[in-house]
């Protein structure tokens, strides 16, 4: 288990305020100047050794990320850095608690993160619904602003830098990044086509990195404590540090926790959330990484840690890290079924596979919800979720493709028993 | 899923504008962005639109919720030097904007995995019983309209609701009968979780940070 001296969110249950006063006794804007003074190149050779991946789903080296950025503006075209509040992932719960409970790691690692790319200003897109998150968090730049740690010289660091808080209005894709990017210049959220990539054209066509609030978030400790600290951290190299998990469904104590990238998955639910309900053994299957990822059974989870590579190791994902767990009184099939609604409503309409497949996935997961289907069907569904995977512009066609694939590859024979418990009941 | 857009409906008025304090607001937000990025505001604009007319709304007899009117639209392209269509288009495909008339409390009944989990079916049942009402309805003295949402990411606080801007979390038939109850008698009810367990950490008490947890007296 994490130990408490090495856990970078202290105030992730807000016992203490998310005031700057506060947040400075917790060692948040603590001469920021010195850790402006690595310069670019050293804070993204930092980050890089750290180990850090993009905590918003994808896992891209945020280092690398960062360092796509052009070093001059040869058109005098600003920099913008973007970050992405606008947490929507079923099951993930971990950025408001940030947004809300500690706003000043996310200023202080947008200033940061902004000097090394060369942004003078960061825009924090956060979803709609998060109203008092989002109110808290002005709040909080407000302060920041007071104090001179944003603004002009900010922090006395030399660096102009301002933030801008632009609150969403209710649509999933506007997590995607380009989505984002289009929603923040007053459009409707539908993503653009790659290339161009952010980096090189984003946000009012200008070079624009996208980040996760909680990428954002860790990075001023990782640059106190030092690359090392991070990267020791954590199960191997390519998977350091800690991670916020958001664990919710039947367990005995559903939480939020800040635990080491590669815990074992059952180690994380017996310690942090008293277990699954009515013990272990009640287990059916877990989501472990929002809803976009495929669903484990009871037998891989017995063994798998929560990370990165040794997720897809197992066929799914770490994703948000939105552990979502079932135990053996759940209607497996109901339960993506509801998922293949989610898909259905936030797809944005842009794509005719995600438009009309994740409409066609909703109704045929309806009829095998109810077992009214052939088992020649469940076939079809599997290569209809294969037509959407991958021919889409972003990934909300894979993601409603991959929950429905994670149940027949796991539970076909329920699917198959239901289909003929319907026969058997009609004739 | 919300009403349509219906933009000659009977209800629509005639025209709209600005109080002293949302135009204020609205010049604001305008000035946050990029000279001649002014568009960029839209959100904040539509947003604003709709709480004026709830606020309006929340002191009429019957009282209504917040929703933007065509009208509100077209003051706002007219704003922002906008083809209204690009306002129209904003303002219809985000879930958020109201663009018909809903009851002063808008219930936002989460129904995603995560809470249906834990129970979310039971949660809607109460409000459908205890309102009589359907999904999409409003109650006849204009105090309720209730709706199924997507996630709205208080997860590990299932099941949950939103009502306006307030989450109320860690839900059960017999707290949500009592949160409509108080609103029905014009009072607030107490925002976040039900159980009383502070944020989200476990309700038997924090399993990391336990120090911290002592000296803020929560555990």
């Amino acid at each position: 288990m994490l130990d408490d001296k090495d856990r970078i969110f202290t105030n992730i249950y807000g016992w203490e305020s998310f005031s700057l006063k506060a947040a400075q006794k917790r060692g948040d804007w603590d001469n920021t100047k010195d850790l402006i003074a690595k310069g670019r190149d050293g804070i993204i050779a930092e980050i890089k050794a750290s180990g850090l991946r993009g905590r918003g789903g994808a896992g891209f080296p945020t280092g690398l990320k960062w360092s796509f950025m052009p070093k001059e503006s040869p058109d005098g075209r600003p920099s913008y850095l973007v970050i992405n509040a606008d947490e929507s992932e079923p099951g993930t719960c971990k950025d408001r608690e940030i947004l809300r409970h500690d706003p000043h790691k996310l200023l202080e690692g947008a200033l940061v993160a902004g000097f090394a790319m060369g942004a003078h200003a960061a825009f924090i897109y956060v979803r709609g619904e998060f109203y008092h998150e989002s109110s808290e968090l002005m709040k909080a730049v407000e302060e920041a602003y007071d104090a001179g740690l944003l603004g002009k010289n900010a922090a006395n660091s030399g660096w102009d830098f301002d933030v801008i808080v632009h609150r969403g209005a209710g649509a999933y894709i506007c997590g995607e990044e380009t989505a984002l990017i289009e929603s923040l210049e007053g459009k409707k959220g539908q993503p653009r086509n790659k290339p161009p990539f952010p980096a090189m054209a984003g946000l009012y066509s200008c070079p624009t990195t996208v980040n996760n609030v909680e990428t954002i978030a860790v990075a001023p400790t990782i640059l106190r404590r030092g690359a090392g600290w991070f990267a020791g951290l954590g199960l191997n190299e390519k998977n350091a540090g800690t991670k916020l998990f958001c664990i919710s469904g039947h367990v005995n104590q559903p939480c939020n926790v800040e635990e080491e990238m590669g815990i074992p998955l059952k180690e994380l639910i017996e310690k942090h959330c008293g277990g699954v309900r009515g013990g272990w053994d009640n287990l059916l299957a877990v989501i472990p990484g929002g809803s976009s990822t495929p669903m484990i059974p009871k037998d891989v989870c017995e063994t798998v840690h929560m990370d990165f590579d040794s997720l897809r190791e197992v066929g799914t994902g770490l994703g948000t890290a939105g552990v979502i767990v079932m135990d053996k009184s759940t209607d497996v099939i109901k339960a993506i079924a509801r998922l293949s609604q989610f898909y259905m409503h936030e797809s944005c309409g842009q794509c005719t596979p995600c438009r009309e497949g994740s409409g066609w996935l909703w109704r045929v997961m309806t009829r095998m919800v109810d077992g009214r289907a052939t088992v020649d069907e469940i076939d079809q569904l599997y290569e209809v979720t294969k037509e959407i995977e991958g021919h889409t512009i972003c990934a909300l066609g894979d993601a409603a493709a991959w929950p429905v694939q994670g149940l027949i590859k796991h539970f076909r024979p329920e699917m198959e028993r239901r289909i003929r418990e319907y026969r058997k009941q009609a004739a | 899923m919300k009403k349509k857009f219906e933009i000659n409906a009977d209800y629509q008025p005639e025209s709209f504008a600005f109080n002293a304090k949302y135009k204020k607001k609205a010049q604001e937000a305008i000035d946050l962005y990029p000279k001649g990025r002014q568009q960029s505001a839209v959100m904040p604009l539509l947003d604003m639109a709709q709480r004026q007319v709830g606020e309006e709304g929340a002191k009429a007899n019957p009282p209504y919720g917040g929703w933007i009117p065509r009208a509100a639209m077209d003051h706002i392209a007219q704003m922002l030097g906008m083809a209204p269509i690009k306002v129209y288009e904003v303002a219809t495909f985000y879930s958020m904007y109201n663009l018909a008339p809903v009851g002063k409390n808008l219930i936002q009944l989460c129904t995603t995995t995560p809470c249906w989990l834990c129970g979310s079916d039971d949660i809607v049942k109460t409000c459908k019983d205890k309102l009589e009402i359907g999904l999409n309805e409003t109650t006849e003295d204009g105090l309720f309209t209730i709706m199924e949402v997507e996630c709205l990411g208080a997860c590990v606080n299932a099941p949950m609701v939103q009502i306006n801007d307030d989450y109320y979390e860690d839900l059960t038939s017999e707290t949500m009968n009592e949160i409509l109850e108080t609103l029905a008698a014009g009072k607030q009810p107490k925002v976040g979780s039900q159980t009383g367990r502070k944020g989200s950490m476990a309700l038997s008490g924090p399993t990391s940070l336990k120090d911290r947890a002592k000296k803020a007296g929560v555990a």
